[in-house]
């Protein structure tokens, strides 16, 4: 039987010609996403497991050095979900979060990180279906882009 | 000195355990940095699963704890708890979610455990960065706010008043009420409506405990659980309330008539006008869009006449701030305008009414005196009655209005009652259902006078007669699904039982008071079934049809079960509050101020003395908007810091890889 590990502590080599498998992290909000995200298990509703959560109490608080962070230390591409515009638990965290992810797809590419990594959603606290639905396409859409090769970029 | 952590995988029963590898999981935690000791266990909730934790902290010397189970939105405080039980830190604790976010959608028992040990390694990496913190204790305002004063708002201020604490009751209508007041008779018992909520409505105009403000809404909240304060805007009713008596005389000399709203436009009011003699309070109230003096200047018929000088043009809108420290919504439902389903020909025909009307048309007072009378002034010799107008319908919508099969059936009895025994009715209903106490008797009740039933949803109500019975009738056209054929009724009047829907402007009261709307658009509780009358929102709780569509003895258990929530937390007189707030390093800020702009809640002052930013932890709320965009790093959130995210980072970047199964020898 074939197992899956996961590295780098894992030991074992890579198998040739498996399918890429994307790392994407998702800094989600307590309010909105990631209570969809529950509803979404609640109802079984099937989403690719490359997709890992990171819980944030807003999206406000998501500093771009996270998503960075992220990015260098190995994750394919990030997610970040809130609240719908106007309903952030914290009046507009959501709308400085934005902001800043606006500009850090400008920024990226010119580091060489494409911005189809980043993906900025909305989706509320009832909308388990839509949050099962953005999680399979986003990991469809970056399997599609392949892996993402930190080594080559003029950042590091 | 380095963590000891303890890791704890819950199985869930077979929730985890079928798809997720629990034991495996384990074992992969006990290689990881730190981890002392790993076990998995069938239902880690349980008393012996928190005794587990509680006996490796005191027995092991553990310094933090990590629990792989469900959401941390159910079970992170029970954990907790047990961590403070053992004698840790409850925030030396992390949680992570190996059941909604994983055993639950991941179809490959492979790809479901590898990701698991992915979240558990993210949580073992993340919880050696977690620092003491300890909940501040804040006093409870002992009054509550109330808002809505329909049924479920009357009874959630009556309870709460009781007790002995203040309630302060916001309407935004003329009088208390709701719905309810325009109804005649209720299912299943046939009580009359009036009889049984005027009482309840005297009762808060008499109790000294509840502050009732009518024509009001609030309009803003600030503060949190415990210490709110809501600005209240009160319209003019321009008449003084002290002063008038009820008596109703400026209702009798105005001269102004307009199409009634109370009798959904069956009726006319005056310019000064009350719902009804019963109205709480019964002083009127003078619409100012349709007032001659206030429109034109001149009249004042009203106040010439009243006897107690009551009348007052001057009034002016007005504003009260209140200090609470829990809250109670009961703003309840709108139903649905059925014109725009064109089908059905309301607003065409008049012979086609909607529940509501035909409410009133039963109704003592409305305008018909309580008789079942069309246009022309006749009784129908016959009814058809439409069940589900725009609920369980995909195109309006899709959940059940859970009241119009009972009402339906009252309006039945009423017919059969009122009109006479050869009254006929037809009932097009799509399922019946008829689930509260003493519902499905009432059912058969009303099976047994005669009353026809057809299942099947009409595709139109039409005036185009084909035959002779059909002329100068409205004709009902639908496919009986029973008999697999289609029908055609002629009928003289139609009644839509319209859906209830949310509010139409829900979604703004909801922003102002900081909770949330579901998909159906009424306003959502904390769980759907563990907690259905509170909100996200500490502090702030539901009452009746403002969280879904209810009939009256659900939405007066539903405002009791939020009364008592609102008075659990006013009768303790303290809360907890969470230390996870904003915490600015005066080392590290180089007072940009930029933090300052960025709070929603002005909680962050800069210090002239010092030259940086302070943080008012009283104010902050957490949101982090501070800590995302420091410039320099300075602004930290407690349990959300730059080094604890980075660390989970950590652990969850690492790749997924199927690999070849190392050799036996090689495992031990
Ligand atoms: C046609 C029809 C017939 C029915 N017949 C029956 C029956 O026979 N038996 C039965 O058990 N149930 C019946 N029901 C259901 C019943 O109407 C509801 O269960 C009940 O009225 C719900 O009460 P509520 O207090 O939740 O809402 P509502 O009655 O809607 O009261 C809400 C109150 O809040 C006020 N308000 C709204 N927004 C604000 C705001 N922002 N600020 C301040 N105040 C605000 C409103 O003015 C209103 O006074 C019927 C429903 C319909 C549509
Ligand atoms: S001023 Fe005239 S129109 Fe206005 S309420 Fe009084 S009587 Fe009616
Ligand atoms: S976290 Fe920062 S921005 Fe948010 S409320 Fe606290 S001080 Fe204000
Ligand atoms: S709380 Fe959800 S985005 Fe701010």
């Amino acid at each position: 039987m074939q197992e899956l590990i996961v590295t780098p502590e894992a030991q074992g080599e890579p198998m040739p010609g498996a399918a890429f498998e994307p790392a994407i992290v998702a800094f989600v909000c307590n309010w909105c996403t990631y209570t969809a995200a529950d509803l979404a298990g609640t109802s079984r509703m099937v989403q690719s497991p490359n997709v890992r959560l990171v819980r944030m109490m807003c999206t406000g608080m998501v500093d771009p050095k996270y998503i960075i962070k992220a990015l260098l230390g190995g994750a394919d591409a990030v997610l970040i979900s809130g609240c719908h515009p106007g309903d952030c638990h914290y009046i507009n965290g959501n709308y400085k979060a934005r902001r800043r992810v606006k500009l850090l797809m400008e920024i990226l590419p010119r580091f060489g990180i494409d911005s189809r990594r980043i993906k900025l959603t909305w989706v509320g606290a009832s909308e388990g279906n839509e949050f099962a639905a953005t999680v399979n396409s986003f990991a469809a859409e970056i399997k599609e882009l392949g892996p993402i090769d930190t080594r080559r970029l003029p950042l590091l | 000195m380095p963590s000891r952590i303890g890791v704890y995988v819950c199985h869930c029963g077979t929730n985890i355990a079928g798809r997720v590898d629990s034991e495996g999981v384990a074992r992969h935690a006990s290689g990881l940095k730190n981890v002392a000791v790993a076990r998995d266990y069938k239902f880690m909730c349980s008393d012996p699963g928190q005794d587990m934790i509680i006996k490796d902290i005191r027995e092991m010397g553990l310094t933090r704890v990590v629990v792989a189970s469900c959401s941390p939105r159910l079970h992170e405080k029970t954990f907790q708890k047990a961590c403070q039980r053992g004698g840790l830190n409850p925030f030396l604790f992390q949680m992570t979610c190996i059941r909604e976010h994983c055993s639950w959608v991941v179809a490959d028992p492979a790809e479901a455990t590898a990701k698991a040990k992915t979240l558990v390694a993210a949580a073992v990496s993340r919880v050696n960065e977690h620092e003491e913190l300890y909940s501040r204790v804040e006093a409870v305002h002992p009054d509550v706010l109330v808002v809505g004063g329909g049924i479920a708002g009357i009874q959630a201020a009556l309870d709460i008043a009781r007790s002995g604490h203040k309630v302060h009751m916001v309407e935004r209508g003329p009088s208390i009420g709701g719905h309810m007041t325009q109804f005649d008779k209720t299912f299943p018992t046939l009580d009359c409506a009036a009889c049984i909520s005027t009482p309840k409505m005297v009762a808060v105009a008499q109790e000294p405990n509840i502050n009732l403000m009518t024509m009001s809404e609030v309009v803003e909240v600030k503060g949190y659980v415990g210490n709110y304060t809501a600005r209240i805007r009160t319209k003019p009713r321009y008449i003084n309330q002290d002063r008038c008596t009820g008596c109703g005389l400026c209702m009798e000399k105005c001269p102004k008539s307009v199409p009634s709203e109370f009798e959904e436009g069956l009726g006319k009011r005056k310019a000064v006008h009350r719902n009804s003699p019963q109205s709480v309070p019964n002083t009127p109230v003078i619409d100012p869009a349709s007032c001659i003096y206030l429109v034109k200047g001149k009249c004042g018929a009203c106040k010439q006449n009243c006897p107690s000088d009551a009348i007052d043009f001057e009034q002016q809108e007005s504003f009260l701030d209140v200090q609470v420290g829990t809250i109670v919504l009961a703003t309840g439902f709108d139903i649905l305008d059925p014109t725009p389903l064109s089908q059905y020909g309301f607003g065409r025909y008049p012979e086609v009414y909607t529940g509501l009307q035909f409410e009133r048309l039963n109704n003592a007072v409305g305008p018909t005196g309580g008789k079942i009378r069309m246009k022309n002034g006749e009784a129908p010799e016959s009814v058809a009655i439409i069940h589900c107008v725009g609920s369980r319908d995909k195109n309006q919508h899709e959940y059940c209005s859970r009241v119009c099969c009972m009402y339906a059936l009252k309006y039945d009895h009423l017919i059969k009652d009122k009109v006479g025994h050869h009254a006929r009715v037809y009932n097009f209903y799509i399922d019946m259902r008829c689930f509260g106490k003493g519902y499905e008797e009432f059912y058969r009740r009303v099976q047994e006078e005669g009353v026809t039933f057809i299942r099947g949803r009409p595709a139109e109500v039409t005036d185009q007669a084909r035959s002779e019975d059909e002329q100068g009738k409205l004709v009902v056209v639908a496919e009986d699904t029973l008999l697999g054929r289609p029908v055609r009724v002629a009928v003289d009047m139609v009644v839509l039982c319209t859906a209830m829907q949310a509010r139409k402007d829900a979604s703004e009261v909801a922003r102002v008071f900081g909770v949330s709307c579901g998909q159906d658009g009424f306003f959502l509780e904390e769980h759907p079934k563990l907690g259905p009358v509170s909100t996200a929102t500490d502090g702030i709780f539901l009452a009746g049809t403002c969280q879904g569509p209810k009939d009256i003895p659900d939405a007066v258990a539903h405002a009791s079960g939020g009364a008592g929530q609102a008075l659990s937390l006013a009768a303790r007189g303290e809360v907890s509050i969470s230390p996870t707030v904003s915490w600015i390093n005066p080392d590290i800020c180089i007072g940009c101020k930029m933090c300052v702009g960025l709070c929603a809640y002005s909680a962050i002052e800069f210090d002239e003395r010092r030259r940086v930013c302070v943080i008012n932890e009283a104010m902050c709320k957490g949101c982090g908007s501070c800590a995302g965009h420091c410039p320099s790093g300075a602004a930290q959130i407690r349990h959300f810091n730059e080094k604890q995210v980075f660390a989970e980072l950590e652990g969850l970047t690492q790749r997924i890889v199927p690999v070849r199964q190392p050799a036996a020898a090689d495992l031990t």
